[in-house]
């Protein structure tokens, strides 16, 4: 039993909360959503010659990485500064499937290049098997028609993986294809997202060449490259929980009301001891699911661990807005978006409910 | 025990359907119905058409030019207002600042201000909280000074709604800093015109602007601008806070909320079947649904109280507390029922005539901005901690 990080990590986890520290604040954050590509290419290029991406593939697959407590002690950090970044999507979604399929790729990934994830579509909600868009075979390559929907980093991106069906159902998790496709040949619809960054809405009708077709039965990668993402969304939210804790209790300490800080009422003592109890909830989850990234109860613990953070996330929102009173509702102050950002850890890669559900279907197939 | 209505109440009902069908104006409820940005302009012309058929002075006695109507009449009309997505009446000059001038106000500030109010020549703003000066309100420290026949205001109050298209504000302002610290504090009317005065707009967690800083330099007022006696305001400051908190159950606004999020629920879809009808989304309905439906009653047995003449003393506090959580769970579960695009921000999708196409269902990003602004609800006119605090002292005698 050990509970420690590794000194390498250690040393990941300590230069990139520096550097986060001295480059990043709310204001820079608002600046970089509000520009073409939703990002700062300085920082990239600095988190980059880091080594992030890097730390999330295995040594084999070229980076010096890639388990399950490496992407938890990166996520974590982007967590604590509240930083939107292209890591989940580029180096953990796109990443996996690239790993397995077009390894010298990955390479590119870990140089800095973006390639965002293009799977969900306008009525797919969170479920993963619902495919629409479709590709088909002409002549030597493949026509792939159809949307995509909140496409993180699109505008960053010169290349998506796009999923596509080539046979069953919609909804079926069979024939699921997956393919490499350029930006610039799909139209494009792209905005600014409330917890900073920036995603698209993608619309297809391309023609693509026979080695643009990644796989042709993608269902089992992708749900593992939405667990290794939703293993760093969970560490990004428990790190923005860390941030909104010390401002809260900073803020308690400050504020005074009645002639005393405010954090002397046992009524906002008491829930803030319970928002603390909770979030070390949350970071053990993340723990337990980063531990099993690579174990068969690996689903089990991803619903478990998406389930917790969402629940909490939503209680140290409101809880530390509430707390704060009107300062907690500006824009003008860090929280607001530390806040926001936290509060849309839920409408990506299923809310509470959605896994609460699926925690019970897995735990029951599993007895 | 009778649940119903009168006869006499039933045919009100009717006059105030047929008046919302005949004036108000579907360019105004699709606004609010779907969660565009309601302009100055907007909210002036719906005060107008109120103010035609006399029904601007919801709670004002008819001698003054409103409605006379008791605590049911009022609240089967705010309940049908919300019902048909007509705007709000702002409240700071109608609600507010209006039985406070009744009361204690001079008679030439009566017969100058009140027909203003009623006519739209002045948009209010409320100017009772400061940096220093939130829930412990009796910390304010903006001061006026007496110079002559006039007052020297110099300070800052901050969150003040709608501070930008308002004329007029009334401030509650330090005149002594003797006794007791509400023993020191004055009721004041200031023209944002005068000079010294500057309002720098903060935008909330929503994007929007809707409060302001509200600085004042040397600003000089008339001293016949002074409401009642000076070193009286904190009694006037508290009249007021119980006409603010009449109607703050906010039924009507749960029940629209309620509406919307049913109608969102059976769009979406999940597992390939509505989402209202998956049981874990149900059960976290209905439970709303049974809380809302207990607190309409709550509500109504304080309306009761009130129309035979009790005076509503702490049981506001609980229809603050319970009022607003209800409200906040619905926003949320609407926030939660719209899924992923619930995230996109494109906020000029917001401005009447924009012609941007929403990003996903046109629902959306009005969801997640109500989820964010509605934090407000259990923050200001009373924290729902103070009102808790009231509670156990008033009630619970604790
Ligand atoms: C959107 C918005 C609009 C507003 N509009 C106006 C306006 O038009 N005019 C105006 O004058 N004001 C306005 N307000 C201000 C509002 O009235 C104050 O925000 C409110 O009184 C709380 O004060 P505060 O923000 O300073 O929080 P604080 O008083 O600093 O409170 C911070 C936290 O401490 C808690 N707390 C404080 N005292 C106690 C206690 N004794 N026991 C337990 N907990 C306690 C509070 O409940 C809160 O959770 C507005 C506020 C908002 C958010």
């Amino acid at each position: 039993m050990d509970f420690k990080l590794t000194e390498e990590r250690q040393m990941l986890q300590d230069s990139l909360r520096r550097i986060l520290s001295d480059t990043t604040d709310h204001e820079s954050i608002a600046k970089a959503t509000d520009s073409i590509t939703g990002l700062d290419p300085e920082l990239w290029e600095q988190l980059v010659e880091m080594g992030l991406p890097g730390a999330m593939f295995t040594e084999d697959e070229g980076g010096f990485g890639g388990a399950g407590f490496d992407i938890m002690v990166v996520a974590e950090e982007l967590g604590r500064a509240g930083l939107p970044s292209p890591l989940i999507d580029s180096a953990l979604l796109s990443g996996t499937v690239l790993a397995s399929t077009r390894p010298a790729l990955v390479e590119e990934i870990i140089a800095g290049r973006i390639i965002a994830f293009a799977h969900a579509e306008p009525d797919s909600r969170y479920e993963l098997s619902q495919v629409s868009t479709t590709a088909q075979q002409s002549g030597d390559g493949w026509v792939l028609k159809g949307s995509k929907a909140v496409v993180h980093n699109a505008a960053a991106a010169e290349t998506c993986i796009v999923s596509a069906r080539l046979a069953g159902a919609t909804d079926a998790a069979e024939g699921i294809g997956l393919f490499l496709v350029p930006t610039d040949a799909m139209q494009m619809r792209d905005y600014p997202l409330h917890g900073g960054g920036r995603a698209a809405e993608l619309v297809l009708d391309v023609t693509l060449d026979a080695d643009a077709r990644l796989t042709e039965d993608g269902f089992a990668l992708i749900q593992t490259a939405q667990a290794r993402a939703s293993a760093a969304q969970c560490a990004e939210a428990l790190g923005l929980m860390e941030t909104i804790k010390a401002l809260t209790v900073d803020y308690l300490r400050q504020r005074r009301q009645f002639g005393q800080p405010i954090g002397k009422f046992q009524a906002l003592q008491h829930r803030m001891a319970d928002v603390l109890i909770e979030i070390e909830q949350v970071r053990s989850a993340v723990i337990n699911l980063c531990g099993h990234l690579d174990a068969p109860e690996r689903e089990l613990h991803v619903s478990a661990a998406k389930n917790l953070v969402g629940r909490t996330a939503r209680l140290v929102v409101e809880e530390s807005i509430q707390m704060h009173g009107g300062i907690g509702m500006t824009m003008e102050y860090a929280l607001g978006h530390f806040a926001k950002r936290l509060s849309m850890v839920d409408h990506r890669f299923g809310d509470a409910d959605y896994h609460l559900e699926r925690f019970i279907a897995l735990a029951q197939s599993a007895a | 025990m009778d649940l119903s209505y009168s006869a006499e109440q039933l045919a009100f009902h009717e006059t105030v359907r047929t008046f919302l069908r005949d004036k108000l104006p579907e360019r105004l409820s699709l606004k609010v119905a779907s969660g565009k940005r309601l302009t100055k302009q907007d909210f002036e012309e719906w005060h107008a058409i109120l103010n035609q058929q006399g029904w601007l002075g919801v709670n004002w006695p008819t001698e003054h030019g409103g409605t006379g109507w008791d605590a049911v009449q009022r609240h089967i009309f705010e309940e049908e207002t919300t019902r048909a997505n007509a705007p709000r009446i702002v409240p700071f000059g109608v609600a507010m600042l209006g039985p406070v001038l009744m009361k204690f106000g001079s008679d030439a500030q009566k017969a100058h201000y009140l027909p203003r109010i009623l006519n739209g020549d002045d948009w209010w703003c409320q100017g009772y909280s400061e940096p220093g000066a939130g829930s412990d309100l009796a910390n304010v420290q903006t001061s006026a000074v007496r110079d002559g026949d006039h007052y020297v205001v110099n300070g800052q109050k901050t969150w003040t709604t709608l501070g930008q298209h308002a004329n007029m504000i009334f401030c509650l302002v330090r005149t002594s800093r003797e006794g007791k610290r509400q023993e020191g504090i004055s009721f004041l009317l200031i023209d944002m015109n005068t000079p010294g005065i500057e309002v720098r707009p903060i935008v909330l967690i929503d994007g929007e602007p809707e409060v302001n800083e509200v600085w004042f330099k040397d600003v000089r007022v008339p001293a016949e601008n002074l409401v009642g006696t000076e070193n009286m305001g904190w009694t006037y400051a508290k009249y007021l806070l119980t006409h603010e908190r009449t109607n703050i159950a906010g039924v009507g606004f749960a029940r629209a909320g309620l509406a919307a999020l049913k109608r969102i629920a059976g769009e979406q879809t999940h597992h390939g079947k509505p989402l209202i009808e998956n049981p874990f989304f149900a059960a976290k309905l209905a439970e709303v649904e049974i809380d809302l439906m207990a607190m309409a009653t709550t509500n109504l047995r304080t309306i009761a109280a009130a129309a035979s003449g009790q005076a509503p003393g702490a049981e506001s506090s609980m229809l603050k507390v319970k009022g607003t959580v209800i409200r906040q769970q619905i926003n949320a579960l609407t926030k939660q029922a719209v899924g992923p695009y619930a995230a996109p921000f494109v906020s000029e999708q917001l401005d009447e005539g924009s012609n941007l196409d929403p990003i996903g269902p046109d629902y959306a990003l009005p969801a997640t901005q109500a989820y964010l602004n509605n934090r407000k609800l259990s923050i200001y006119g009373g924290s729902n901690e103070v009102q808790r605090a009231i509670i156990s002292k008033a009630i619970l005698e604790l």
